[in-house]
């Protein structure tokens, strides 16, 4: 694993684009004002966060029950099962699968999971063209782009710069940037390699434990189109996927579009079982993918980011998120849950800015779910950041602190050694200047002095 | 009532105005406020920048100097909400929680004629979550007017030493913050929370701005000129 850039450098250079933190504003504006709209209209809301937390902490506690009673419910109902402990191992089952049915190319719906895992690089390595059938997927692959977003991969595109990549790519001599008029250049194109693909690639929201079936919700039906109709299917899914009966869905499927497109229900929910002779592609792969989510489990505090159901409603209240954009993550889990999974995923050395990356505001908190206390975990991993990285300085300064509220003599001293060391910046009673560290603050900032007289001495004179 | 005042670290050393104005607030009310005066630190520095061990001596500390009274108030729901949620503190309150909600009290009898806005800090409403106690009070004070605040549930961008770990973002916070207040045609921006207004006053002065910053308690403590 590489060590991912410092989230502070790469949030900067993201800020210098007004136009990306424009488009964020409005976008995640529109979406925060119609996420509240049909969760207010939920009465029963709050239970159902607790049911889907509740479902989950279940799986999570039991993961390897149930995954070798989906396992079992897969193989009875005549599909396959592959165990992929990392990336590498999920990449070759499907360059395996195509390798065998002999395509140049398979079309895949929306999946999170296989950009985790970076599947198009693997697969093109292999000489197999994958072909994003999701809009907004699409536009970043046809510009050799990377998803900002959970839910809306493309957010930080506007709907100029589409036409000119489609004119450019797809759709010579398109004029128009009317979202229909997108919308339609895109299918078109589409439409001809959904008919001729043979193996589609998919991921999975729910994978149902006692019947092998799984789950994915969608607003465009490109996913509807990768799963019926090539010959083929692999369905990439991340073992903390699971729930154990078909009626816990009763409680995601209230959850998630709510949460995460802000509708009562979204356009289109598949679900599959297995093969069925005549309906559907007769051959079935589920490739069951760890990649770092045991490591996470393993973790009593951090675990809970498994329950995640990347509804993406994080993202949109959070105000790091929104001025930052996706990118600046470094990861495909962008967001508030990306602060937390990211790190827990790839080893919190390769990741260790990330969980300073929040104010801990709690708008995350308030919005997710399945109760995931972000905040929470947020200061679990800085524990765990301190403690894998060197921080010379850093541990000096917060030493030299505590040693200062040990005892209250101390604390009135570093006051008075601090008023002194604080003269030559203090102008008028501002401090517009310092050296150090705390230059990040009066770059931008003035900063109040140490007061000339403290609370404690203001107490004992009075 | 007896009540015992944790100051923090901050309201201790750089912004004393807001425990000043607490004392004077409760004791015009006819409480008794003493000060433990070995109080130093919550150890919320030290929990939020990863710093646990040294946190939860500090807390322990805490424990040890306050645990012993009825009720501590503090200017600072964000020290409040750590102590609670992070250290399982429970005889501690935020100052327009004890004012509102354990005292019953809404008007402290202050005069403020200025133009008000009033900035929901985050841990006092979400992890402190005093309600609508400060609304209740700033309504109760002569001859102020509240102004709506755009976007008022929105981050400052302090989050301690997040303000110096990111600051880019930071800045970006605090400029939309300061937007609002200046939109909002406010005098002054007030808050429970000396922290956060350490960070807002600070970038609306780098600004120019002309709206003052101001702790809550401080309007609360203020007096019609006789």
């Amino acid at each position: 694993m590489t060590t991912l850039r410092p989230f502070p450098l790469a949030a900067r250079q993201e800020l210098r684009n007004a136009q990306l933190r424009t488009n964020l504003r409005h976008a995640t504006d529109t979406i925060r004002a119609k996420r509240a709209r049909v969760v207010g209209e939920a009465p029963d809301w709050e239970e159902l966060r607790d049911a889907a937390a509740a479902i989950k902490d279940d799986v999570l506690a039991r993961l390897d029950r149930y995954l070798e009673q989906f396992a079992d419910a897969v193989e009875a109902a005549g599909g396959h099962v592959h165990w992929a402990e990392d990336a590498a191992a999920a990449n070759a089952v499907v360059v395996d699968v195509a390798r065998r049915h002999d395509v140049t190319s398979v079309v895949k719906m929306k999946s999170l999971t296989t950009d985790e895992i970076r599947l198009n690089e693997a697969l093109e390595a292999a000489g197999v063209e994958a072909l994003e059938t999701d809009f907004a997927e699409l536009i970043l692959q046809l510009d050799d782009d990377w998803p900002s977003h959970i839910l809306v991969p493309a957010i930080h595109r506007n709907r100029r710069e589409i036409r000119d990549l489609f004119a450019r790519t797809i759709s010579p001599g398109l004029v128009s940037d009317d979202p229909a008029a997108l919308a339609e250049a895109s299918r078109r194109y589409l439409r001809e390699r959904f008919l001729a693909a043979r193996v589609g690639v998919s991921g999975a929201n729910f994978a149902v434990a006692e019947s092998g079936t799984i789950c994915v919700v969608e607003s465009e039906g490109n996913g509807r189109m990768c799963t019926t109709l090539p010959e083929v299917l692999v369905s990439v899914v991340g073992i903390e996927k699971l729930v154990p009966t078909l009626a816990d869905l009763e409680v995601f499927l209230q959850l998630l579009p709510r949460s995460s497109t802000g509708e009562r229900m979204n356009p289109y929910t598949s679900l599959w079982t297995g093969v069925r002779a005549g309906d559907g592609p007769q051959e079935l792969h589920v490739v069951l993918l760890d990649n770092g989510r045991t490591r996470v489990l393993g973790d009593a505090t951090g675990r809970a980011a498994l329950r995640c159901i990347r509804c993406s409603a994080c993202l949109n209240v959070c105000p790091v998120y929104t001025r930052a954009g996706g990118h600046a993550y470094g990861s495909v889990y962008p967001g508030p849950i990306g602060a937390i999974l990211t790190p827990q995923l790839v080893g919190i050395e390769n990741a260790s800015t990330l969980p300073f990356a929040s104010s801990l505001c709690g708008a995350c908190a308030d919005v997710c779910p399945v109760r995931i206390d972000i905040p929470a975990i947020l200061v679990h991993l800085r524990a765990k950041a301190v403690a894998a990285t060197r921080r010379p300085g850093e541990r000096a300064v917060f030493a030299l602190v505590a040693a200062a509220f040990g005892g209250a003599r101390r604390l009135a001293l570093a006051h008075r050694l601090g008023r002194i060391a604080q003269r030559p910046f203090t102008r008028a009673g501002r401090i517009r200047s310092l050296p150090g560290p705390l230059a990040a603050w009066t770059r931008t900032r003035d900063l109040d002095p140490l007061a000339p007289r403290s609370f404690r001495d203001w107490w004992r004179a009075r | 009532m007896r009540i015992a005042l944790f100051v923090t670290c901050l309201g201790d050393t750089i912004a004393p105005g807001a425990g000043r104005a607490s004392v004077a607030v409760l004791e015009r009310l006819g409480h008794e406020v003493v000060f433990p005066e070995e109080q130093t630190c919550c150890g919320q520095l030290h929990w939020n920048s990863g710093y646990q061990r040294e946190a939860r001596r500090l807390a322990r500390r805490f424990e040890r100097l306050f645990g012993g009274f009825d009720a501590v108030v503090s200017p600072s729901s964000s020290c409040v909400g750590t102590l609670r949620e992070a250290f399982g503190v429970r005889n501690v309150y935020e100052l327009s929680e004890l004012l509102v909600g354990r005292l019953g009290v809404e008007d402290v009898g202050a005069s403020f004629p200025r133009r008000v806005a009033y900035h929901s800090t985050c841990h006092s409403l979400r992890i402190t979550r005093v309600g609508d106690a400060p609304f209740r009070l700033l309504g109760a004070v002569r001859g102020l007017e509240l102004v709506a605040l755009p976007r008022a549930d929105e981050c400052c961008g302090f989050g301690g030493t997040f303000a110096v770990k990111n600051p880019d973002v930071s800045t970006a916070m605090a400029d939309d913050k300061c937007d609002a207040i200046e939109a909002s045609g406010a005098d002054v921006c007030t808050a429970l929370d000396a922290s956060c207004l350490l960070q807002i006053g600070g970038r609306l002065a780098r600004r120019g701005s002309a709206v003052q910053t101001m702790h809550l308690a401080e309007i609360l403590a203020s007096e019609a000129p006789a």
